[in-house]
């Protein structure tokens, strides 16, 4: 397609950890990133989805080149960020910018909300005039909803939802084309997260932002996405349309996810019994192989033992990476049963 | 009488800005088996005032009203006292298993402990107990783990040897706070499953306390909402799904995002932020964010009864 803005192809990003004593030190490799691609369009919200530990705010670090990736490659408008050299790569991320989840820890406390907003003003255009960039920072202030006489405020002054806000000012003050956001909501009260959804929902629709929105909430990331990325253990389980994905999810992973969202609805929730899976996820250290999920699925053969499923196209431009993919029905509301 | 009553629990704390009411007047019910969920934001009191009956508040904090467990006024007891009932009768769970267990002692050494305490049980009798507490939460290989630190555990992990930690001395009450906020999906699902289970098997009494709307409504029998400190709204999980009747519970309904939801709807955002305590609105706290407010909520509303048992503190609400 030729709005694609971002592509994402094969990324990984794999950690060497040392262990041990001095002289019997053994080294091991997370694979905390491993071989995820997907494209992403101008003015697309992609939500990504997975439990702790699935390597989704890695994925995200490596996009933005704040992780340098083992391998694979993120094209940006076409240009390899990967190769670019730090400088390069900092000019570039004009363009990309990112949200993240404690509002608090990533607003620098000693700094006036004015000038938190403005930093990224000054450090792209250092001899931008004063009057300029305050007439900016108002503007920002007032766009996500914060009362531009409260710029010579401090952070701790500001609620978690206002101190989530000025972050969003931040990353918007430079107009970039892709916004990032890592987990913007989970720190905060239920009635302020949906303050700050319908934000970014309003942002994205207004400036025509491509917005990636990593969450573990499914219920949230339904709220925001066009499209949604499943991740397990550094891997892609499925991206699929969001009405797809909690219809007739493609991949027994993503069905276990939508069926253990709680209902607030009492009827419903007591007849929402099953959870579907079981354990934890096996450590990034040493997982399974074959097939990473194979360990917790209810419908494991011989070959997901075996053979690592590739992320394949399906129909409507869904995309799973399950060997049986064709065999399952999980649609939602219905017992998962063989076709 | 009930196993509970708490009546006018108040909690306030002395900071240098002035005395901060943080618990202004709650009272509640609880009989054995019961699952009482307390809803309400960052501030509105529910930790402390579950804190104040456990006789945990910080240092400059302090607590009057009644809290009569199986007649005895907990407020009233002695620390030392206290701690026959603390663990033993009534246990609590915190949100973050990580800060609340110990990461220089293995989890053997945290568990027995309070066994040997309480049940006057010798060491390996304790052991013993405890790794059965680890199988019942479904800790895999039990006996080898028991060994293990909290670091050795992954986040879900922990949160089920909070539980089974909990659940020691098989109390009469179960105070879980947030217990499932930090952690995924799937691991929620297994933790309220665990609980509801605890309390079908043992007649555990559960108080959940959370700010969300979406976890109460397969677990819990009640819920109290609370807003800066007191009740706006108390009644059966049915009442407050399906007819809340005050404008803050309505709200935190709406903000609940759902997968059954149409998208692009939007959320229906509470505006504002929770108030601050220590400069609270005159009359209804909840007036300033609230798109129904009137004249007559200057006023302080009362708690009303608006039949079966269902209350709610809103002017809206005509005299029964």
């Amino acid at each position: 397609m030729n709005d694609v803005v971002l592509r994402v192809q094969d990324l990984a990003v794999h950690y060497t950890v040392y262990e041990g004593g001095l002289l019997r030190s053994r080294e091991r490799t997370i694979r905390a990133v491993d071989g995820v691609s997907f494209d992403l369009r101008a003015g697309e919200a992609l939500g990504i989805v997975g439990e702790s530990g699935c390597g989704k705010s890695t994925l995200a670090r490596a996009i933005l080149g704040l992780i340098r990736p083992t391998r694979g490659r993120v094209l940006w408008l076409g240009e390899n960020l990967t190769e670019l050299d730090e400088e390069a790569l900092r000019r570039k991320r004009r363009e990309l910018q990112i949200v993240f989840q404690d509002p608090l820890a990533s607003l620098n406390p000693r700094m006036t909300v004015g000038d938190i907003i403005a930093e990224p003003l000054w450090t792209f255009f250092p001899k931008i005039a004063t009057v300029q960039v305050e007439e900016r920072v108002r503007g920002m202030m007032k766009m996500v909803g914060l009362l531009p006489n409260q710029i010579n405020r401090y952070p701790h002054e500001f609620s978690g939802g206002q101190c989530q806000r000025i972050g969003i000012a931040r990353a918007l003050v430079l107009n970039p084309r892709l916004i990032i956001c890592d987990e913007p909501v989970s720190a905060l009260d239920v009635s302020i997260q949906a303050q700050i959804i319908n934000l970014l929902q309003d942002l994205q629709r207004k400036l025509n932002l491509s917005l990636i929105f990593i969450a573990h909430d499914l219920s949230v990331v339904k709220h925001i996405s066009d499209r949604v990325m499943v991740m397990y253990l550094g891997r892609s389980m499925e991206v699929s349309q969001q009405e797809h994905l909690y219809r007739r999810p493609l991949h027994p992973y993503t069905n276990a996810l939508v069926k253990a969202v709680p209902i607030p609805d009492p009827r419903l929730a007591r007849a929402q019994h099953e959870t579907g899976l079981t354990g934890d996820m096996p450590s990034p250290f040493n997982p399974p192989e074959g097939c990473v999920f194979h360990t917790r699925c209810p419908y494991t053969v011989k070959r997901c033992r075996i053979e690592v499923p590739a992320l394949r196209r399906m129909e409507n431009d869904d995309w799973v990476a399950c060997h049986r993919a064709e065999d399952l029905d999980l649609s939602i509301g219905k017992q998962a049963k063989l076709a | 009488m009930a196993m509970l009553e708490v009546r006018n629990l108040q909690v306030g704390f002395d900071t240098p800005e002035g005395e901060v009411q943080a618990v202004r007047g709650i009272d509640f019910d609880l009989e054995a088996g019961d699952a009482l969920a307390i809803v309400g934001e960052s501030g509105s009191g529910k930790t402390q005032s579950m804190l104040a009956l456990m006789g945990l508040l910080a240092e400059n904090g302090h607590a009057s009203g009644e809290a009569r467990f199986r007649g005895r006024d907990l407020m009233k007891l002695s620390p030392g006292e206290l701690n026959q009932y603390r663990g033993a009768k009534i246990a609590m769970i915190f949100q973050d298993p990580m800060t609340s267990l110990n990461p220089y002692l293995n989890i053997e050494k945290q568990m027995i402990e309070v066994v040997m305490h309480h049940q006057g049980l010798d060491r390996r009798e304790a052991r013993a107990h405890a790794i059965e507490m680890l199988r019942a939460v479904r800790i895999p290989d039990p006996e080898q783990r028991i060994r293990q630190y909290p670091h050795e555990y992954s986040g879900g992990m922990r949160q089920r040897v909070m539980v089974a930690m909990g659940l020691l001395c098989e109390p009469d009450i179960l105070i879980a706070d947030e217990p499932t906020t930090a952690l995924d999906v799937t691991v929620q699902a297994q933790i309220n499953q665990l609980m509801a289970e605890l309390r079908r098997s043992s007649n555990t009494a559960i108080v959940l306390i959370t700010h969300d709307l979406g976890v109460v409504a397969g677990l819990c029998d009640r819920v109290l909402v609370v807003y800066a400190g007191r009740v706006v709204e108390y009644g059966t999980v049915e009442q407050i799904y399906y007819q809340p009747r005050h404008p803050y519970t309505r709200g935190l309904l709406a903000s609940v995002p759902r997968l059954d939801a149409v998208r692009g709807a939007g959320l229906n955002a509470i505006p504002g932020n929770p108030p601050n305590l220590l400069d609270l609105p005159a009359g209804c706290s909840f007036r300033q964010r609230c798109a129904e407010a009137f004249e007559a909520c200057g006023e302080e509303p009362a708690l009303r009864d608006l039949g079966d048992g269902h209350l709610s503190r809103c002017h809206l609400e005509p005299e029964q």
